[in-house]
């Protein structure tokens, strides 16, 4: 066994074996998970407080006056309900309001068509949503109203027939022509996923091969180590080890959330067997011509709104090119990866402890940081100036091309993109194994970035 | 009958004027040694000589700046490392990791088949009644049983060339038996040994030849017994019978008698002779005066010979200008 594979196989079998390692595999996609539906969960925690609001419309343009006594015109929603109080002024509220039990009070002044205002007198500060749905609902009202009031004949039905929702569906040509039917935010979630992966692996696990070498540094076995393999395949197979790691914890988080969404299913939804949306995904993912057979109509339970969703997101993710997105994701994960566990290693072989990382590691972080701003500006508009050059800078280039990939990239950028980062690591690797060798013996000396010129300067 | 028997007089190692810069602080100035292969070689010096950057160079760690280091008279190369044991003076293992996987890892790294490198594993723990460690992870063990660990795996692999820095620090009396042992055990075997220390007594015991480096050159080389010759300063140590005063006035003006005192073997007498190679003169002359016991040459140790070539060396050095 050459002696690479030596080190490969020890940095890895130690590292797989360890308890975090196998705790994280197994918590990953519950964290991921729980990032998603804990706010979820909160969202829906707010919308469930019953809230009452008290209206004083002294305007009447908002009161009718059924067999129940007054009642406000605009509805109240599942968790906002609304009562008009007639013959109270709005003083008697004043007081005690808190202790009244209502949420707010309305006040529609009798001038409202003129002024265009009223108020909303509360204890606590109203939210942003119940202001808003009260201001969108009387507005509208109001309009109805105006509208009326130029006692058209029909005024209602073309009112009705006025109100339009306008629903944009993108489509895109391919070169040959043909048309593909585009969810833009389906296909910039799996953009924005690859490069959030990418950022999340690089730093991780770059994080990882310096911790790795500040270890042989500190527990001083490196002399030992290096008198029987040459300085760069240690570095080499560190690096290779642990993005060996990275990969298996990978792969262990795909499997165990395929393991928990199946689980998940069985317990929520067992008792739809197999739901429309599946057929459809099964037509679709198996049969790429059989699109056309998912069923039109979805039966009870599902209406054609959601069917036509479900529809829309899986012709989306089939309008991206699944081979050249995975084989993109491949190779900007790993040679981003090994791009940057270069630079950690050289850190790591600069100082003698962890603490001092700190001032170092900033450069090297700083580039990663910015391509995830750049990639998230990417999002609104993926061929823009800003992400079209950084996702040629080798530096940004894995977490910022990601997310254009989806979008569609002209060959020769990803083909100039591809070759820069390879060029980028092949250079960054020969400076850290010069930088890397001189300093992992080095002990005691002031860490910095002009240390690095003296020490690429040293013969072997 | 052995290699070591049938290349003496050959040198495992060469190095000739070996010079290492560190920014702006000169680690080696032109220094040069032969070990000859089966010899145990004494690399001597006070701290920060440049002990460790030759031991390094010779193990490829580092690179020379000017100079070469030969092995067998070839140039030395990455061929060469697995037949380089090296114990730095630092000593260090994966704390995190068992000391039997550990201990197969090294040696792996210097070539041995898993199955050769656990055979022999398991000779050696048992020698050193450590079996019971092989899968204690090293932070378990106490520093004395780490380095015996780390013995083991430097000489796993029976390599020609054996370099120890410092290798007796840290263990107690009865292990550093245990390593000279070993250590005299492996020169007989035909393996070169160079060790780096500061125990002067070692170095009398097992060294062959030695070499002292201070200040980043070579100030003292050559075999053991001659350099005592060379630094022996005539002074003979005699015990007689008879009377003291006799010996004290019918001495020679040409000998000095440095002391004079009765032990349980009778008196004793130290002279030295103030010139000319006149032992027989002196044997002559005390014979007149004393009957001779004993009559033996004191050479100096080389604790002697160390302190008094480096201050002599610094002296040198620090002349007022």
């Amino acid at each position: 066994m050459s002696k690479i594979t030596l080190i490969i196989k020890r940095e890895y079998l130690t590292r797989i074996r360890k308890k975090s390692f196998i705790i994280m595999s197994v918590l990953g996609p519950f964290i991921f998970a729980a990032y998603i539906i804990i706010p979820m969960y909160f969202a829906t925690l707010e919308d469930k407080d019953e809230k009452m609001v008290v209206v004083i419309d002294d305007s009447k343009l908002f009161t009718e006056y059924g067999p129940e006594g007054p009642a406000f015109v605009i509805p109240g929603t599942e968790f906002l309900k609304f009562q008009v109080v007639e013959g109270v002024p709005l003083e008697t509220f004043k007081l005690g309001f808190e202790e009244s039990g209502y949420y707010a009070l309305l006040f529609i002044p009798s001038n409202i068509l003129a002024s265009e205002s009223s108020l909303i007198y509360s204890t606590n500060q109203t939210s942003v949503e119940v202001t808003g749905y009260i201001r969108r609902t009387m507005e509208s009202e109001i309009e109805h109203l105006k509208l009326a009031s130029h006692d058209i004949e029909g005024i209602e039905k073309i009112i009705a027939e006025v109100e339009t929702s306008i629903n944009v569906t993108n489509i895109k040509w391919t070169r040959d022509g043909e048309t593909k039917q585009t969810n833009t935010g389906v296909v910039m979630g799996v953009g924005y996923l690859g490069g959030m992966l990418i950022f999340f692996f690089v730093f991780f696990f770059g994080s990882q091969v310096m911790r790795g070498v500040i270890e042989e540094k500190v527990s001083r076995i490196i002399e030992v180590i290096i008198s029987s393999v040459k300085p760069f395949q240690l570095m080499m197979g560190k690096i290779i080890g642990v993005g060996l790691t990275g990969l298996t914890q990978f792969v262990v988080w795909i499997f165990f959330s395929a393991l928990l969404i199946t689980g998940l299913k069985t317990a929520f939804f067992s008792e739809l067997n197999q739901t429309p949306t599946e057929q459809v995904v099964a037509s679709n993912l198996f049969d790429q011509d059989a699109s056309s057979a998912a069923p039109e109509t979805g039966p009870e339970g599902l209406n054609n709104e959601d069917l036509d969703k479900a529809q829309e997101i899986f012709t989306s993710l089939k309008s991206i090119n699944a081979g050249v997105m995975i084989g993109a994701f491949l190779f900007y994960f790993i040679f981003g990866y090994l791009l940057y566990a270069a630079m950690f290693a050289v850190i790591g072989s600069m100082v003698d402890n962890e603490t001092d990382t700190q001032q170092l590691i900033l450069p090297v972080i700083l580039p990663l940081i910015l391509g995830l701003y750049v990639m998230i500006n990417a999002i609104n508009n993926p061929d823009g100036a800003l992400p079209f050059w950084f996702s040629l800078i080798p530096f940004t280039s894995p977490v910022v091309m990601m997310v254009r990939i989806p979008f569609g990239v002209p060959w020769w950028q990803v083909a100039v993109s591809g070759s820069l980062l390879v060029g980028t690591f092949l250079g960054m690797t020969w400076v850290a194994s010069k930088v890397y060798r001189t300093g992992i013996l080095m002990y005691g000396k002031k860490s910095s970035y002009k240390e690095i010129w003296k020490w690429l300067r040293y013969s072997s | 009958m052995n290699r070591a028997y049938e290349l003496s007089g050959a040198n495992l190692i060469t190095a000739h004027d070996v010079v290492k810069d560190f920014s702006g602080h000169r680690a080696l100035n032109n220094v040069s040694l032969k070990v000859p292969e089966g010899s145990i070689y004494g690399l001597l010096g006070p701290n920060g000589a440049g002990k460790t950057t030759l031991l390094r160079i010779i193990n490829q760690i580092t690179a020379p700046d000017h100079g070469s280091v030969l092995f067998e008279g070839n140039p030395i190369g990455p061929e060469h490392r697995s037949m380089i044991g090296y114990l730095p003076e630092e000593r260090g293992l994966y704390k995190k990791m068992k000391v039997g996987e550990q201990a197969l890892y090294l040696a792996q790294l210097k070539g041995l088949s898993k199955q050769e490198a656990m055979k022999r594993l398991k000779v050696w723990f048992k020698k050193f009644e450590i079996g019971a460690w092989w899968d204690k992870k090293v932070e378990e063990l106490s520093k004395g049983m780490a380095q015996k660990v780390q013995f083991i795996t430097t000489v796993l692999h029976e390599p020609r060339l054996l370099i120890f820095d410092e290798p007796f620090s840290g263990f107690d009396p009865i292990n550093v038996n245990l390593l000279k042992h070993e250590i005299l055990q492996m020169k007989e075997q035909g393996a070169t040994i160079i060790f780096s220390t500061h125990n002067m007594e070692s170095v009398e015991e097992l060294c062959d030849h030695i070499t002292l480096i201070n200040k980043s050159e070579t100030i003292l080389e050559g075999e053991i017994s001659e350099i005592r010759e060379k630094y022996s300063t005539d002074t003979y140590s005699v015990h007689f019978t008879g009377d003291k005063n006799k010996l004290t006035n019918g001495l020679d003006s040409r000998f000095e008698l440095v002391q004079l005192e009765e032990n349980g073997y009778g008196p004793q007498a130290t002279i030295r002779i103030k010139e000319g190679d006149g032992t027989g003169d002196l044997i002559r002359n005390l014979v007149e005066v004393t009957e001779i016991r004993s009559f033996k040459e004191i050479l100096p140790s080389m604790n002697d010979i160390f302190i008094q070539v480096v201050n002599d060396a610094s002296q040198k050095n620090d002349l007022p200008t």
